[in-house]
């Protein structure tokens, strides 16, 4: 049984000129237990509009999304969403330990392991020193970090990723790629990442899925090769990796041009 | 907290040099405006003769009733009034009317409603603190980030929870702005009512010494008034800077 399945799914507005736009068009897809996928596509073409239907915040307009065979009505348990705008997510009254740990305390989880948890993987998103330290004393990249710990210390079981990476500087990003990798392989949890970097996207993912501009559909599933553990230096230099890059630009580009109505 | 403004004090020490030299100036000033020097006397001779304790205490009580009974119901209300935009929206025509209006305005009401005494100048004092508290914790939690609330929902609070360890502590330094604004408001209405119909408290006890021509003793009593409420508010200043350890890095200016 996957541990999601996105059948049909399409997500309209009504704008406040009261015209409707159709975000999602029809949008069906199924994701293995430990698995990292990813969707890439342009800009503005409903990824997030996706991922918080799928997290259950938003209602879809039609279709169904399933997880671990159950129909979302409202957010699923054991389904974390680390959202793009992460600086907006944390919780300036939390030390950096107390926000990682919120989503074990909200479980009702207080013993001391809990507490060795939330450290183990402040440590292992490089912060540590910086347990009581308040979000506002951290720099952006320090924030994405305290946002990703506070979602895997919740270990679950299906995490969803808004373009996470999208606001930090390229050095922050490579190193984070390769810290959310260790980890993922490490825990074993399902990832579903969104991101208009096309080569984030295949250094990261088991399978990509790319799609149109709005009103977005799945234009192409790729399967991407490489094996475990992956190298920013080789894997981003594999030939393989440059001709896999210029397909889904092709895919893209294309996608869009047909789809401008 | 910064160390001790000397400037500050300096210029607060001339204006009392000031004030002592133009009382003395001709026995006709001295009548009306006392040099300070004798206001100081009067000042020493009502606290030591226990004059005066009573009419602190009983004002002290009013003024902490009225505000603690404004602030519980305040937060409350602005906490449902953010949380549920509908009953916000059949309210805030209702709000908005009564809100500029002066306070003191609902003295004769409250006169009139409850008779002389303690249960109408709490009721005015309440009924004046509430606004400030109100709009402010109103503001905090509809200025909350939708996101903070969404995460909570992703880690699976329900809507009390979300409440309570998500949209109160957000909306915290709007409420703590809102309660700063209505310390001072709590006891200028205190003050107020009880000159019109007190029996006791200072703000009875500065107009009966007027009355009574004893000038001197007024200033004294306007001059405990003051100091009562610098004394609250830097009370009130040590207590948020305790409560909002977190915001301390970014308070520290505006607290000094």
């Amino acid at each position: 049984m996957p541990i999601l399945e996105v059948r049909g799914l399409s997500k309209s507005y009504r704008q406040l000129g009261g015209d409707i736009t159709l975000a999602i068009g029809d949008i069906s897809c199924q994701v293995e237990a430990g698995e990292f996928v990813s969707f890439v596509g342009p800009s503005g073409c409903g990824k997030t509009t996706l991922l918080m239907s799928i997290a259950g915040l938003i209602a879809p307009s039609a279709g169904q999304i399933v997880v671990k065979g159950a129909e979302v009505k409202g957010p699923p348990p054991n389904l974390v969403l680390v959202f793009q705008e992460f600086n907006k997510s944390l919780f300036a009254w939390r030390s950096v330990l107390g926000n990682v740990l919120f989503g074990l305390h909200a479980r009702g989880e207080h013993s001391r392991a809990t507490g060795t948890k939330g450290e183990t993987l402040i440590e292992l998103v490089g912060l540590k020193g910086f347990e009581n330290h308040y979000p506002w004393e951290l720099s952006g990249g320090m924030q994405q970090r305290v946002a990703i710990a506070r979602a895997l210390a919740y270990e679950p079981e299906l995490l969803l990723m808004d373009e996470p990476f999208g606001s930090l500087d390229a050095l922050t990003r490579l190193e984070l790629e390769d810290t959310l990798l260790r980890i993922w392989e490490e825990l074993g949890t399902t990832i579903l990442f969104i991101t208009h970097d096309i080569e984030e996207a295949i250094y990261l993912s088991d399978r990509i899925w790319v799609l149109s501009r709005r009103p977005s559909r799945i234009i192409e599933e790729l399967r991407i090769e490489f094996g475990r553990p992956r190298n920013q230096i080789v894997t981003r230099g594999a030939p393989r990796f440059m001709e896999l890059r210029n397909e889904i630009y092709r895919l893209i580009s294309d996608g869009g041009m047909g789809e401008t109505n | 907290m910064k160390s001790i403004n000397w400037t500050g004090w300096l210029v607060f020490a001339a204006v009392v040099v000031v004030w002592e030299v133009a009382g003395r100036s001709s026995p006709a000033v001295q009548f009306y405006i006392p040099p300070a020097s004798q206001i100081s006397g009067s000042l020493i001779q009502i606290i030591a003769s226990g004059e005066i304790a009573g009419h602190v205490g009983t004002t002290l009580t009013r003024f902490v009733a009225g505000y603690l009974i404004a602030a519980v119901i305040a937060v409350t209300a602005g906490i449902l009034l953010g949380y549920f935009p509908l009953v916000h929206s059949y309210l805030e025509t209702l709000i908005e009317f009564l809100r500029p209006m002066p306070s003191v305005a609902i003295i004769p009401v409250a006169i009139l409603l409850l008779g002389i005494g303690d249960g109408m100048i709490i009721a005015v004092t309440v009924y004046a603190s509430l606004w400030p508290i109100l709009i402010n914790t109103l503001d905090g939690v509809r200025h909350i980030e939708p996101t903070l609330i969404h995460t909570g929902k992703t880690f699976g609070l329900g809507r009390w929870r979300i409440l309570k360890s998500i949209i109160l502590p957000a909306a915290s330094p709007y409420i703590m702005t809102g309660l700063r604004i209505s310390l001072a408001i709590a006891l200028i209405l205190v003050t107020t009512a009880e000159m019109i119909a007190g029996g006791k408290g200072l703000g009875f006890y500065i107009l009966d010494e007027e009355r009574s021509l004893r000038n001197s003793n007024m200033y004294a009593g306007i001059i405990l008034v003051a100091s009562l409420g610098y004394l609250l508010n830097r009370l009130f200043l040590l207590g948020e800077l305790g409560l909002m350890k977190w915001r301390r890095g970014l308070v520290a200016e505006e607290v000094q």
